[in-house]
C-alpha cells in the first residue's frame, strides 16, 4: 500500500479505493455501526435522533417553501396563500414545515427533560449539554424569524414585541433596536433579513449539531442508570440495536407529525395569522407560538420591562451552568429519592408557565405565572445546589450489565470486577 | 557563527517577541472590525429609509375629545385634542405618583393638542384609546392590551409594566392648524 492512505477494512473495491484516500466510510462504521452503546437505554434516548431527522424535514421543506416565497411586506402573505391553493404539494410542504417547527420543540423538550432527569448534563458532560443549549437558543431564533415570514398579523406583532425586548436595555436599547429593524419599526428591511438569517440558522444548527455529536461520541452516551459502563458486557454496538430501535420511535414520531398535518394543522397555530400585518391595529390577544410560552410568561411575571426580559434571558442562560449547580455526583433521578419529587415540581411548574403564557396578563394568571417562575429560579439556584449536601442516594447498581440480565444469563468473566464506588 | 545560532537566554519580563505578537494581534483585531463594520453598518437604515421622515398634519377636522392616528416613519402617531377636563385631570396630578415624572407644560407645545407616539414603550403594542369605542383604561387617556399598561390624558405612564411615558415625536406648528412630524 502506498504511503500516505488510509489502511481501509472494507472489501468493495470503490468503497476501499475512496475510504484509502477518504476515510469516510471507516469513520461512519466507528461512529454509527460498531459505536459501543449503553444496552440499558429506555425510548427517551429516540429524542437525539428523532430531533437530527425533525431537522432534515425542517431543512429539506423550507428550501422548497424559499422557492416560492417573495420576502416583501407587500407579497409575502399572498405567496405563500399562493403555495397553499395554487403550487403543487404547496399546502403540504407548508403544513409540515410549520407543525415540523412544533414536532421540533416537542421532540426537543422531551430531549432536555431526559437530560435534566437522568443527570446527562454532569460530568464529564458538561460541555456536550451547553452545546445543547447552543443549539435550543438558536433553534428558538430560527423559529422567531420563521414565524415572522408569512407576515400575518401575528407575525409582525410576535416581531414587534420580541425585538422591543433589547430596548429594554439601558443607553444602547434603542440603536440596537433599529440596527436589528434597519428602520424605524418592522418594516420591509427587517422581513428581508429575517428571511436571510431565517435560511441561513438552520445550517448553523446543523454545524453545532455536528459538534454536540462529536462530543458525545468522546464521553459516550449516558444511560437510564447513570453509571458508566465497564466493558464490553454493558455495551451494545450502536447498529442494529440502536438503529432498529430509534427506528419504532421514528414510526411514532411520523404517527403524531401525521396525524398534525392531514388532521389538524392550524391545532397548535393561531388564526390571526391568517390577518393580513397591520401595522396600526395591535390584535387584542398577542401570544407567541406555543413553545416560547414558558419563556413569555416568565418575562410577563415580572413587573419591570428590564427585570422582565433580563430573567426570561436567564431562565435558558442558567441551564449553561446547570452542570455546576447541580452538586450531587449522582446522574440519574432513579437513585435520588429528594430530587424526584422537587424535579416533578419543577416539570410541572413548566408546564403551568407553558399555560398562563397564553393567558391574558390578569388574575389569577399573573399570581400563578410570578409562583411558578420563582419556583423554576428556586430549583436551580437553591433546591439543586442544597440536595447534593443533604440528600442520601439510595445504592447504585454495581454494572449495567447485571439489572439487564437479572436472574440468569452467565456473565462474562471480569463484568463484576469493580462495584460502582458509592457516591 | 554558531555563538549567534544560539537560543537566547530566557529572559525576564517581555521580550521583543512578546512585542510583536501584541503588535501584529492588535493589527489584526483593528483589520477584523473594519472589515466587519460595513457589514453590521448595513443592517442599519438605509438612505431611503432616512428620507421618508416628516409628515404634515391638518388639525382642523379632530373635534375636542377626540383624535386621529397618522403615520411617521412607519409608526403611528396620536394627535388628540383635549377637552378642559382632560387638560386639568392631566395637571392636577401631583409628580410623585408619576412612575416617569414629567409636567404636563413639557409634553405639550399648546395646551389642548397632545402629539405623542402610539407604541407602547413597553414592547411596542398600539395602545387602544384613540377610537370613542375604544377602553381607555383607569386614567382616561390609552390602555394596551397586550401587557395591560395605563396611560393619562397627557400619555403618561400610570399602571403596568412600561417604563416610561409615551415618547414624544420632534415636530412644529406650522400654522395654527398645521403641524409638521419629523
Amino acid at each position: 500500500m502506498a504511503t500516505g492512505l488510509h489502511k481501509s477494512d472494507f472489501q468493495n473495491p470503490v468503497i476501499r479505493w475512496v475510504d484509502a484516500r477518504l476515510p469516510v466510510f471507516t469513520m461512519m462504521q466507528k461512529e454509527y455501526g460498531t459505536f459501543p452503546t449503553p444496552r440499558n437505554f429506555n425510548y427517551f434516548w429516540n429524542f437525539g435522533a428523532l430531533a437530527m431527522v425533525n431537522l432534515v424535514i425542517m431543512i429539506a421543506t423550507g428550501i422548497f417553501l424559499a422557492m416560492n416565497y417573495t420576502a416583501h411586506t407587500g407579497m409575502a402573505f399572498d405567496s405563500v396563500e399562493r403555495i397553499m391553493r395554487d403550487v403543487n404539494y404547496g399546502w403540504l410542504l407548508r403544513y409540515a414545515h410549520a407543525n415540523g417547527a412544533s414536532m421540533f420543540f416537542i421532540v426537543v423538550y422531551i430531549h432536555i427533560f431526559r437530560g435534566l432527569y437522568y443527570g446527562s448534563y454532569k460530568a464529564p458532560r458538561e460541555l456536550l449539554w451547553m452545546i445543547g443549549v447552543v443549539i435550543f437558543l438558536l433553534m428558538m431564533a430560527t423559529a422567531f424569524m420563521g414565524y415572522v415570514l408569512p407576515w400575518g398579523q401575528m407575525s409582525f406583532w410576535g416581531a414587534t414585541v420580541i425585538t422591543n425586548l433589547f430596548s429594554a436595555f439601558p443607553l444602547v436599547g434603542e440603536s440596537i433596536v433599529t440596527w436589528l429593524w434597519g428602520g424605524f419599526s418592522v418594516d420591509n428591511p427587517t422581513l428581508n433579513r429575517f428571511f436571510s438569517l431565517h435560511y441561513l440558522m438552520p445550517f448553523m444548527i446543523f454545524g453545532v449539531v455536528f459538534l454536540h455529536v462529536a462530543a458525545l461520541h468522546i464521553t459516550g452516551s449516558n444511560n437510564p442508570l447513570g453509571i458508566d459502563p465497564k466493558g464490553p458486557q454493558d455495551t451494545v454496538p450502536f447498529h442494529p440495536y440502536y438503529t432498529a430501535k430509534d427506528s419504532v420511535g421514528l414510526v411514532v414520531y411520523f404517527i403524531v407529525f401525521a396525524a398534525l398535518v392531514f388532521f389538524f394543522p392550524n391545532l397548535l397555530g393561531h388564526a390571526d395569522n391568517y390577518i393580513p400585518a397591520n401595522p396600526l391595529v395591535t390584535p387584542p390577544h398577542i401570544v407567541p407560538e406555543w413553545y416560547f410560552l414558558p419563556f413569555y410568561a416568565i418575562l410577563r411575571a415580572v413587573p419591570d420591562k428590564l427585570g422582565g426580559v433580563l430573567l426570561m434571558f436567564g431562565s435558558i442562560a442558567i441551564l449553561f451552568v446547570l452542570p455546576w449547580l447541580d452538586t450531587s455526583p449522582v446522574r440519574s433521578m432513579r437513585f435520588r429519592p429528594l430530587a424526584r419529587p422537587f424535579f416533578a415540581v419543577w416539570c410541572l411548574c413548566f408546564i403551568v408557565l407553558l399555560y398562563v403564557g397564553g393567558k391574558p396578563p390578569e388574575e389569577p394568571f399573573v399570581t400563578i405565572a410570578r409562583v411558578a417562575t420563582a419556583y423554576y429560579f428556586l430549583y436551580f439556584l437553591v433546591i439543586l445546589p442544597l440536595l447534593g449536601r443533604l440528600e442520601r442516594p439510595l445504592p447504585l447498581p454495581e454494572s449495567i450489565a447485571r439489572p439487564v440480565l437479572r436472574g440468569g444469563g452467565p456473565l462474562p468473566a471480569g463484568a463484576m470486577s469493580k462495584p460502582m464506588e458509592k457516591a | 557563527m554558531a555563538h549567534s545560532m544560539a537560543q537566547p537566554a530566557p529572559q525576564e519580563g517581555e521580550t521583543r517577541r512578546d512585542f510583536l505578537q501584541l503588535v501584529a494581534g492588535s493589527f489584526a483585531a483593528v483589520g477584523v472590525g473594519a472589515i466587519a463594520w460595513p457589514f453590521i453598518s448595513s443592517m442599519n437604515p438605509a438612505r431611503d429609509t432616512l428620507a421618508v421622515s416628516t409628515t404634515d398634519i391638518d388639525l382642523k377636522p379632530i373635534a375636542a375629545g377626540s383624535a386621529i392616528t397618522v403615520v411617521w416613519r412607519g409608526k403611528p402617531v396620536f394627535v388628540r385634542n383635549r377637552t378642559e377636563d382632560e387638560v386639568k385631570a392631566a395637571r392636577n396630578v401631583p409628580l410623585s405618583e408619576l412612575k416617569d415624572p414629567q409636567p404636563d407644560q413639557t409634553r405639550v407645545k399648546k395646551d389642548q393638542w397632545l402629539v405623542v407616539i402610539g407604541i407602547c414603550t413597553h414592547l411596542g403594542c398600539i395602545p387602544l384609546g384613540q377610537k370613542p369605542t375604544d377602553q381607555r383604561g383607569p386614567f382616561g387617556g390609552w390602555f394596551c392590551p397586550c401587557h395591560g399598561s395605563a396611560y393619562d390624558t397627557s400619555g403618561r405612564i400610570r399602571q403596568g409594566p412600561a417604563p416610561t411615558n409615551l415618547a414624544i415625536p420632534s415636530y412644529a406648528f406650522t400654522s395654527d392648524t398645521q403641524i409638521r412630524i419629523g
